[in-house]
């Protein structure tokens, strides 16, 4: 059988009955399952293991039983999903098929289905979902500290908020970008049918999903004082919402690591004919340079925390001073994984304003090749970084110049990316379109960040702004202005293809304009905070920091309300108004655009042979992609 | 190409704002920087700030002069469907650019090396065996850090612990920052000192006040629900008046003195482990 054969689309099956369509693998059965898997591990954790272990009699926690419990609720929930029918049908000897995608209708998005598009669109709205709720949970962060000592909601849920909104970003947004608009585009943008393991692409977003409602479950259990970074041995000493921390960041670091490998897998392999390495769009070099960080870093992260796990349950010593541990050896692992992340989140942003440029200046992408040697320079330095977050930790001070010089050195391929970004403007005939702002706005934000990150590469300077509001500006400027910023490109500029539907003008501009003012008048201030002494992550500080503190608070109210308006816009746009968008609305030469949207379910009946460059523009050449096959090709 | 020379044009724009601005910047942000010139290694500090600062200007101006400047000049007709020019990319501005900020980067990294090293740390925590010490007489501080206050134990005055820090003027202190419970931070915002307290680990920062006064001690690393309430103010008073109040300590934590455990680098943490 040749591998077309077995991928083939069988005839549409007859619609079952309502009631029938509930029994079966769906995410009914997967909550029933996840809840009861959940409830065994409970009990599994209380009866057999939680018996023997003195201290969790005493204090009633039971750490085992948590932990059990979210490990059998996950695998019920994907089991209930249907990840298991496919390799059980295989070692009953049954052929490959790709049935998932044969799903018809709106059911397809609510639960496994190996059509990328679908996954893409979960991976939009499941991740949007959460990034709600960690907005929110800056919200009430900034409502405390309106004043210079608890008053709102108190120090111990102050430091749980902290946490999980510092969790909640970092963890869920690492596939901002990967998950909705690379799952999404890069098969089409190679000119592949899917993805290189489509039941893996589905397993990464549930994953995910489940390991976001693991976190916000931390709140059941008395939240968890760490912080993102979840250091040692306060991580040893406290309670059990720090087991839903170290459950959710597992999980993560499993899903980014199997989205990594799916992404590195199907750009290597599954490129279309004529699409080579020099061909391919920028934003599949971004993909691919963020799937090799996610593939060797995010392993680091979740052996770490299974290490921390066992240190809180079966009292190993691996991060215990007093146990002749190292809580070193923690912020070493943590951060060998940690500093990778954030670019993780910077590097598909890259990709997205080097990708939307050139449709919007009408010019060919200037120093492609410098541009990807951009993007691989940060991808191999940023594992030789992370202990500048530990200047002034004590650890191994005498490496202290050999970091400072990595950090400063990784501003060159960083400074390729804004050299590429001003050349390819140059003379160019610029529309200012709402995707177009945004990647403007990522200029000058991203600016901001890296030359307040030049401070803290610096150790003497460092020495005042380390764990400063400093230090928080500046990765907000970076992460949020560099991921969040272009997060908000690609969906203005791909919901027209995503969904046929289009944005409403004003809505969009004023989204924009508000949340680019409210961010620079939240976070700049913040700068001036850190400098004049404000540690991060206090419910309370010193008095005379009151009125730069309400200013910020202010503004981040009102970003919180540019973010109103973003989903006003979806709900007027996208579910009431429904104006169809035009074919091409950018005219974009990108292969995407040429294809009919919806697009169907294998995008391309022939697949396409790229002779032309993806950033022809400025030339009347033919669009990418879009002469047909010789026969026998693909 | 029709048109203006805009490269010129953008180049002299943007190197008489930086001459400029860049001045202005340093003259009139440079004493404002923090933290302060209470000691010779905030002294240092803000030197270093303002020499990036300095530094920051001019590239801060390039990109968000050039983005304006774009804006302007380099945008679509109203109403037209132009295409921009062709242009793949250039090997000399690629080369150039690359030397510029091969250059700039190496500058920086060897002036923070060399004011590390000159600084004796720069009033970093530089962790059990710094690499550069500084010359002559110093007076050993220990801080202990746990949660949620520091103490401070004067070894050469018989080890007597107290809830404030002193220190006399004009002379090096070599400060032990220790932890016996979770990591903290120990932050002496006006003496331009930042050093982790580890447990089980003995981070020393050197620092030398040059001028009698009060600074703000906090914790900068997060170490549970109080972390915003480890806060204290400490002094820095005249060598004598430093040698009146250390023998009232002595005398008065006398008792408290004879019970604590001797002076030592480090201390056995409690184990952390909740409820025993």
């Amino acid at each position: 059988m040749t591998a077309a054969a077995a991928y083939a689309i069988s005839e549409r099956p007859a619609p079952r009955p309502w009631w029938r369509r509930l029994i079966g693998f769906n995410l009914l059965t997967a909550v029933i399952l996840g809840v009861g898997g959940y409830y065994l591990g409970w009990w599994i954790g209380h009866e057999i293991v939680g018996k023997s272990f003195a201290f969790q009699e005493k204090t009633n926690e039971n750490d085992v039983a948590l932990l059990l419990a979210y490990f059998f609720g996950v695998a019920g929930f994907l089991i209930g999903l249907g990840f298991a029918n496919y390799p059980v049908s295989r070692l009953l000897g049954r052929p490959p098929s790709l049935r998932e995608k044969e799903e018809h209708g709106i059911a397809r998005y609510f639960g496994l289905c190996t059509d990328h598009k679908v996954v893409g669109m979960q991976y939009m709205v499941g991740i949007g979902l959460f990034f709600f709720i960690g907005g929110l949970n800056a919200m009430l962060i900034r409502t405390e500290l309106l004043h210079p000592t608890p008053t709102f909601v108190g120090p111990d849920t102050y430091i749980s908020l902290v946490g999980m909104h510092g969790t909640m970003m970092m963890g869920m947004m690492t596939s901002g970008i990967l998950g909705p608009f690379a799952n999404y585009f890069v098969p089409i943008m190679i000119g592949a049918r899917r993805m290189a393991f489509p039941r893996i692409e589905s397993l990464t977003f549930w994953l995910l999903m489940a390991a976001g409602f693991i976190l916000t479950s931390t709140i059941f259990f008395g939240g968890f004082p760490t912080g993102w970074t979840g250091y040692e041995p306060l991580n040893d000493q406290a309670v059990m919402g720090m087991d839903s921390y170290i459950c959710f960041f597992a999980l993560v670091g499993v899903s980014m690591a199997l989205l990594g490998l799916n992404m590195m897998v199907t750009i290597t392999t599954m490129r279309a004919p004529g699409m080579t390495w020099s061909r391919l769009p920028i934003f599949v070099w971004a993909v691919m340079a963020t799937a090799v960080l996610m593939v060797l870093a995010a392993p680091m992260l979740v052996a770490t925390l299974l290490m921390a796990a066992f240190d809180r349950t079966i009292s190993t010593s691996f991060f215990i001073p007093g146990g002749g541990g190292s809580n070193y050896l923690f912020e070493n692992l943590f951060w060998f994984f940690g500093h990778p992340e954030v670019y993780i989140l910077a590097l598909p942003g890259f990709g997205i304003v080097l990708e939307l440029l050139p449709v919007f200046t009408r010019k060919p992408l200037w120093g492609y090749r410098l541009a990807v040697a951009g993007l691989l320079g940060v991808t191999l330095l940023s594992f030789f970084v992370w202990q500048h977050h530990l200047f002034v930790s004590g650890i191994n001070a005498d490496l202290r110049p050999f970091y400072m010089l990595s950090t400063e050195i990784i501003s060159l391929p960083t400074g390729f990316i804004f050299l590429v970004f001003m050349a390819t403007m140059w003379r160019g005939r610029a529309t200012f379109t709402v995707p177009m702002l945004f990647c403007m706005a990522w200029a000058f934000n991203f600016l901001i960040g890296g030359l307040s990150g030049v401070f803290l590469s610096d150790t003497p300077s460092d020495t005042t702004t380390h764990g400063s509001f400093f230090v928080m500006a500046h990765f907000h400027y970076t992460i949020m202005g560099g991921l969040i910023f272009t997060f908000f490109a690609a969906i203005y500029y791909w919901i027209p293809k995503m969904t046929g539907l289009r944005f409403n003008e004003l809505l969009a501009k004023t989204h924009f304009w508000l949340m680019f003012v409210a961010f620079n008048s939240t976070f700049l201030p913040l700068f001036i905070a850190g400098f004049e002494g404000q540690p991060r992550r206090v419910s309370e500080y010193a008095p005379h920091l009151q009125f730069i503190n309400v200013w910020v608070s202010i503004s981040a109210f009102v970003l919180g309300l540019s973010m109103l308006i973003f989903l006003a816009n979806v709900v007027y746009s996208l579910i009431f108004v429904r104006v169809r968008a035009e074919a091409n609305p950018w005219r974009s030469k990108s292969i995407e655009w040429q294809l009919p949207t919806p697009v169907p379910v294998h995008n391309f009946d022939e697949i396409p042979v790229f002779d032309a460059d993806p950033y022809d523009y400025g030339l009347p050449l033919p669009v990418a992609g879009t002469r047909p096959a010789p026969a026998g090709a693909g | 190409m029709e048109g203006p020379n805009h490269a010129r044009r953008f180049v002299t724009l943007w190197l008489i704002a930086s001459a400029i601005a860049t001045p202005l910047v340093v003259l009139l942000l440079g004493p404002a920087l923090p933290p302060g010139k209470a000691t010779e290694q905030a002294s240092g500090q803000v030197t270093d700030n303002t020499v990036l600062i300095g530094m920051s200007t001019p590239i801060l101006l390039l990109v968000v002069l050039y983005l304006l400047y774009a804006v302007i000049y380099f945008r679509q007709p109203r109403g037209a469907v132009l295409e921009g020019p062709s242009v793949h990319g250039d090997a000399r501005v690629q080369t150039t650019w690359l030397i510029v900020t091969v250059a700039l980067v190496l500058a920086l990294a060897a002036y923070g090396t060399e004011r590390l090293y000159a600084g004796n740390g720069a009033g970093s925590g530089s962790g059990p065996a710094p690499l550069t010490k500084p010359s002559g007489a110093k007076l050993p501080v220990q801080v202990i850090a746990q949660q949620w206050y520091f103490t401070y134990r004067y070894p050469t005055y018989g080890g007597v612990e107290t809830p404030h820090l002193v220190l006399p003027v004009d002379q090096t202190v070599e400060l032990h920052v220790t932890s016996i419970d979770v990591i903290h931070s120990f932050w002496a915002y006006q003496l331009g000192v930042k050093a982790d307290a580890n447990p089980q680990v003995d981070n020393i920062a050197y620092v030398k006040p040059t001028k009698v006064g009060s600074f703000e001690v906090r914790c900068a690393e997060l170490c549970g629900i109080w972390h915003g309430e480890m806060f204290d103010r400490g002094k820095v008073v005249t060598r004598e008046g430093f040698e009146t109040w250390i023998h009232q300590q002595q005398a008065s934590f006398a008792p408290a003195t004879k019970v604590l455990p001797p002076y030592s680098k480090t201390y056995l943490p409690e184990p952390p482990r909740r409820g025993g």
